[in-house]
């Protein structure tokens, strides 16, 4: 466990980079995570996967696959990888403020 | 004392510079449906870290991406040493029983159960999410003319038909992976 600066916050972080504690995410925390990640800005469909994912995490105690992310969340894959270049589930997630995903696919 | 030697030492330098991975290219050379899914995983995988993918079918891997049979691939029973019965920690099937008829479609359909458990896409889906993920499939040229198929007979979604120098033209700067 580390301490990581994202923006103006400092938060606690995992081995992975993601938010160690959930309770201390905030959408200006997600703005601020997003731009490290190279996003600059939030749209509202950055918004649709990102709330997705938390209600699914919180459902289902692990964030959801990208096949099920794809096909539940109204994003289709295409449109997943232009919103977040290079691993959107993993950045997705980061975001998000939940841990990475433990799945393969 | 023993004095490391240039090798060794540049060896111990280097394992502190790990360099991610960023380009890799499949080779899918075999038809069977659990032929075929470590390289699809693999380059789904690899689009899912952002790395570069490119999938090269071969002999029997075309199937996976041939309009006549990608949604019929099947388990092999026979010649099959590694099947297990009922399930993975079961025991050995004799082969005599992976041959009775209906045996491959029966271990095929429990299979197909728990990849969509894990929701793992069939074949056609898969491919359709890696290509979406910006993943390039190709058919081996050589395969193509020894099977006399034409682009007709093939998923409408691969790259191209291609020489194996051309596959290593684009398999260049990446990491090869053969399954």
């Amino acid at each position: 466990m580390t301490m990581k600066q994202f923006g103006a916050v400092t938060v606690q972080v995992d081995d992975d980079g993601h938010l160690a504690n959930g309770s201390m995410w905030n959408e200006n925390l997600a703005k601020e995570i997003a731009k490290e990640e190279g996003i600059e800005s939030l749209t509202d469909r950055h918004w649709l996967v990102i709330n997705y994912m938390r209600k699914e995490y919180e459902a289902k105690g692990d964030a959801p696959s990208l096949r099920k992310l794809t096909k539940e969340s109204g994003v289709d894959t295409k449109e997943l990888y232009a919103l977040f270049p290079k691993g959107p589930a993993k950045k997705a997630a980061k975001i998000a403020g939940l841990p990475k995903p433990k799945g393969c696919i | 004392m023993v004095k490391p030697t240039d090798r060794e030492r540049e060896y111990t330098m280097s394992s502190t510079n790990v360099v991610p991975i960023t380009k890799v290219s499949i080779i899918v050379s075999h038809g069977s449906l659990e032929g075929v899914y470590p390289g699809l995983i693999m380059a789904n995988g690899a689009r899912m870290e952002g790395i570069d993918a490119s999938v090269f079918f071969t002999f029997f891997g075309l199937y996976a991406i041939m309009e006549k049979t990608m949604d019929h691939l099947r388990v092999a029973t026979v010649g099959n040493p590694a099947m297990h019965v009922p399930d993975a920690k079961g025991v050995p099937m004799p082969t005599i029983l992976g041959a009775i008829p209906g045996m491959s479609a029966f271990a095929t359909s429990m299979m197909k159960k728990e990849m969509e458990k894990l929701d793992i896409p069939p074949v056609r889906e898969f491919l359709q999410m890696i290509k979406d993920a910006g993943g390039e499939l190709y058919a081996c040229k050589a395969t193509v003319d020894m099977f006399h198929l034409t682009k007709s007979d093939f998923f409408e979604g691969i790259d191209g038909i291609i020489s194996v120098g051309e596959f290593y033209e684009k398999a260049a700067g990446g990491q090869i992976i053969f399954t």
